[in-house]
């Protein structure tokens, strides 16, 4: 069973490097973004995320909308593990995995067989399961003898099917995604789409942010729309999107 | 237990990028350690007018151990930093990329350290089993410079002016530690400041006078010992703190 709890969860990120004089006297609710403040001793914060209160189970497809800097990217870090609430509490239950950025950790100098090794390592797949799983990452690749190539010798196509062929073994109980992954010409694309659905299918919770009202109503069940860090609506995708898309 | 994998893969990767598409790759560490040895050698044998036959085994060993325990120290300091990319996207423990730091240096070393028969042989010198003593010894200031990595690349992600100022320290290390120069070079009354109050000289000792054929002291032991746990101590303390700001500070 997988499960997730934010109990008046926030973020606070702290800015080292902004000239807080130049902020003082402005305006601090602005139109894009997170809210700027100062912490107690001065620096300027970034609250990203705010009073955050919502629990998700078994069974959710959650769609994160919202205008850019509403939020989303920092809640799908926080509920990755990687960014720990400043304020409040996050419940996690489940083994968590993000598909947000795929090619991260492909070495360009190394070899697509080496990549696979490489990337799959950082995705937390041991050695043994990799071997196991090599020759379909491999086939599925559709690389052919590329994959002995160094990666710098890959066109964009080739390198994002390489990445998705690899990221694509994992099948965690919860999924987090930025978009959609859609790759390759045709062809490839067919084949990606039924890996992914059938990676969704396999998981237990799924967050996807998103821009796409018609990927939203096609794979989520529950719809969180978030600005300026704040939920500022939590229901059904007819219901959200009806709203939110105007 | 699967993150050491991914440790010795990272880390490997590291030195092959820096040398791939080069013929001997890693091996120039070797061959760029043994220039240096051999100039400065040749320079500093002159002006200290030492035999030879004593003072380069003493110059090579110091050498190749003080750019393992500065690098390791250095590159500790953005261990983070430097990683930032995996950290901001992927919930791995940090301590996964002190490791990889350390493991790194210590393939480095292992190609730098390769000069150091070599050097021997010429001088008709050779090694006896005393030289076993250095394992613990190495496994002992790894055990150090650990914390050190965990702790620098933690502050440093906060402050970004730290490396440079880590960097400058160890420089002024380089000449304040018996690495170029002989301990018996000093007058007695300096030696006690210079030796016995430098922590690195006893990180070096450890190692280095195995290396040479004799038993390090108990008091480098017992100094390098209460570092390791001491740093460790404090270190821990810091980190438990500090560990879930390093995201942020990224």
């Amino acid at each position: 069973m997988a499960s997730i709890q934010f109990i008046q969860a926030g973020v606070e990120i702290p800015i080292f490097n902004a000239n807080s004089r130049s902020l003082k006297n402005r305006l601090m609710q602005i139109a894009t973004g997170g809210t700027l403040l100062f912490d107690h001793s001065g620096h300027v914060v970034v609250r990203a995320l705010h009073d955050l209160s919502f629990q998700l189970a078994d069974g959710d497809r959650v769609g994160l909308v919202g205008h850019n800097g509403a939020g989303k990217s920092t809640l799908l870090r926080v509920l990755s593990g990687v960014y720990a609430p400043t304020h409040g509490q996050v419940l996690l239950q489940g083994q968590v995995a993000s598909l947000i950025d795929v090619s991260l950790g492909i070495d360009h100098e190394a070899t697509g067989r080496e990549n696979i090794f490489l990337r799959g390592a950082l995705l937390g797949l041991s050695k043994k399961q990799i071997q196991e799983n090599l020759d379909s990452i491999i086939a599925f690749s559709e690389l052919g003898d590329f994959i002995n190539m160094p990666v710098r010798t890959y066109s964009s196509g080739m390198h994002l099917r390489l990445a998705f062929s690899i990221s694509t073994v994992i099948r965690p109980e919860i999924l987090l995604m930025d978009e959609w992954l859609s790759v390759g010409d045709e062809g490839f694309k067919h084949k990606a789409e039924a890996q992914m659905a059938e990676l969704v299918e396999s998981t237990k919770i799924l967050v996807i942010a998103s821009h796409s009202r018609d990927l939203i109503m096609k794979i989520c069940n529950r719809v969180l729309w978030l600005e300026h860090g704040m939920i500022k609506m939590d229901g059904s995708p007819d219901e959200v999107c009806g709203a939110y898309f105007l | 237990m699967h993150y050491s994998s991914l440790v010795l893969l990272l880390a490997w990767q590291d030195i092959r990028g820096r040398y791939r598409r080069s013929a001997i790759g890693p091996f120039w560490l070797t061959i760029s350690m043994g220039v240096m040895i051999a100039s400065i050698g040749f320079v500093f044998g002159q002006i200290f007018s030492t035999p030879m036959d004593e003072y380069l085994p003493f110059l090579a060993s110091g050498i190749i151990l003080w750019a393992f325990i500065t690098g390791t120290i250095n590159e500790g300091c953005t261990g983070f930093i430097d990683a930032e990319g995996i950290i901001k996207q992927l919930p791995i423990p940090l301590f996964v990329h002190i490791l990889r730091v350390l493991w790194r240096n210590v393939l480095i070393l292992a190609h730098n350290i390769l000069m150091l028969p070599l050097v021997l042989l010429v001088m008709g010198k050779g090694l006896s089993f005393v030289a076993l003593w250095a394992i613990p010894g190495l496994l002992l200031v790894v055990l150090c410079l650990s914390w050190v990595a965990l702790l620098f690349a933690t502050l440093c992600a906060r402050y970004r002016d730290l490396p440079q100022i880590i960097a400058s320290v160890l420089q002024v290390s380089f000449y304040l530690t018996p690495i170029i120069w002989m301990p018996s070079m000093l007058p007695d009354r300096v030696g006690v400041v210079f030796l016995g109050l430098n922590p690195f000289y006893h990180l070096l000792e450890l190692i280095r006078s195995p290396l040479l054929g004799q038993v390090p002291s108990l008091t480098s032991w017992v100094v390098v010992a209460a570092i390791a746990l001491f740093g460790w101590l404090f270190t821990l303390f810091v980190f438990s703190r500090l560990h879930k700001r390093v995201a942020y500070w990224l």
